[in-house]
């Protein structure tokens, strides 16, 4: 056991925090793009295509993450001549499953607005189209960062599993750390600890956010 | 042997392995949970400082965290798991630290008039809490509970990082064998969206029969 050594490796360890980081944010924002419009055509669409979109969130709500990562890293992607890092893939799944997560979240936010809004616009001459852009999805946005606030913390610990496909994160630099070391307690704890820091600086960030833009008179703050 | 049969009789036994983890982990983590979630709720202060940090920490940590500290960090000081329990301990802690979460929250949603009139009739605090409380609770945090196992049926999948035989790592396995990932990880996708799907059944069916009416 080498205890001196571990401190050296500490740097190398925090640098994992920036790998951590494009996985949770990639994932957020591939999310966001996918979940927004599928929560959307959810809430509003004919029967045909809600079951079209709602199977599509149920295999990737339903798929361990860990099953995902290793069929689309060493099938899917390879299958359509596609080589691609192990940080794009862990991004592009990861975005793909908080998508079908996401669009959950829209869909409730959109569901809990008064369908009057809806009617009033029309009466105000606007489209069904116009009415959806923009009376009801700037409100399901506000009325959503809750819930993507805590989609944030479920991405942050599943970013940790993009180590078992070999993710230069966090995770996977304690790994290392701890075969070079000899010392498995300290490095893994050091990596739970940041991954930690990271969740309640975030949900903090949120918490901002959501006090920031809550829509006056309709919900409390928290 | 040809690939298939090979692949299917050693995913049965991982399969058994998985539900063996379950078996064991479910009930232990709801026991876990409603004692961290009443602890939460009528403990003293030092019962609660210490329910609180328990359930902190494992909602803090990722589970893949978790699991490697209890088997390859406690090592470090000499107290060796093996990978099946050291998973099961993993998955009780963390999900009954959730758990605990939606236990306090039911207890909180019963309103404080119950535990006076239950007063008036000449109850203790304990038997308040066994009669009085505790049915409701378990009718209230069910859904949240459902919701938990839902996920621990996913996250069973980790344990193949520590080195259980479970599902995923059979598939692991085949999959540096005879490399058809497509075939191989499509059909684990399909083990887990089946048992999920029961499971969903099953509490949709416990959900509809204690219905409080």
């Amino acid at each position: 056991m080498n205890y001196i050594s571990l401190i050296e490796y500490l740097p190398y360890i925090f640098e994992g925090l920036l790998w951590s980081l494009a996985l949770v944010l990639g994932g957020l924002g591939i999310g966001f793009t996918i979940g927004l419009p599928i929560g959307t055509m959810i809430t509003y669409s004919d029967k045909y295509t809600k079951f079209i979109l709602n199977v599509y969130i149920w295999i990737f709500r339903s798929t361990p993450l860990i099953v995902l990562l290793f069929l689309f890293y060493w099938g899917v992607f390879p299958n359509i001549g596609l080589k691609l890092s192990p940080l794009i893939t862990s991004i592009i799944v990861l975005g793909l499953r908080s998508g079908a997560y996401q669009s959950e979240i829209f869909r409730g936010a959109l569901e809990s607005i008064d369908e009057g809004q809806i009617l009033a616009a029309y009466s105000l001459g606007m489209s069904k189209i116009q009415a959806i852009i923009s009376i009801t999805i700037p409100q399901a946005l506000r009325i959503s960062i809750p819930s993507l606030s805590n989609e944030y913390a479920i991405l942050l610990k599943d970013s940790a599993i993009c180590f078992t496909i070999g993710v230069l994160e966090v995770l996977t630099r304690a790994r290392i750390v701890s075969i070079a070391t000899g010392i498995a307690l300290i490095p893994y704890l050091i990596a739970g600890i940041i991954l930690m820091m990271m969740t309640y600086i975030g949900l903090k960030f949120f918490h901002t956010v959501y006090k920031k833009t809550v829509i006056p008179g309709l919900i409390e703050g928290i | 042997m040809d690939f298939w049969s090979n692949f299917l009789i050693n995913l049965v036994q991982g399969l058994t392995t998985t539900l063996q983890i379950l078996v064991i982990s479910i009930p232990l983590s709801i026991i876990t949970g409603f004692i961290l979630g009443f602890a939460r709720v009528y403990g003293n202060k030092i019962i609660f400082y210490i329910s609180t940090g328990i359930s902190t920490t494992f909602r803090g940590l990722p589970l893949i965290v978790t699991l490697l500290i209890l088997f390859f960090g406690l090592a470090d000081l000499k107290i060796y798991l093996s990978p099946f329990w050291a998973s099961i301990l993993g998955f009780t802690l963390c999900g009954g630290s959730y758990i605990s979460e939606y236990v306090k929250g039911a207890i909180q949603s019963i309103e404080q008039g119950q535990a006076e009139a239950a007063r008036a009739l000449g109850m203790n605090k304990l038997q308040e809490i066994i009669y009085i409380i505790l049915p409701q609770t378990l009718i209230r945090a069910l859904p949240g509970v459902s919701n938990e196992i839902i996920y621990m049926i996913q996250y069973s999948s980790l344990s193949f990082v520590i080195g259980v035989k479970e599902i995923f790592s059979v598939a692991k396995t085949f999959n540096s064998l005879y490399f058809r990932s497509i075939e191989i990880f499509t059909t684990v996708a399909f083990v887990y969206l089946l048992l999920i799907a029961i499971a969903t059944l099953v509490f949709k069916i416990i959900e509809n029969k204690l219905k409080i009416t």
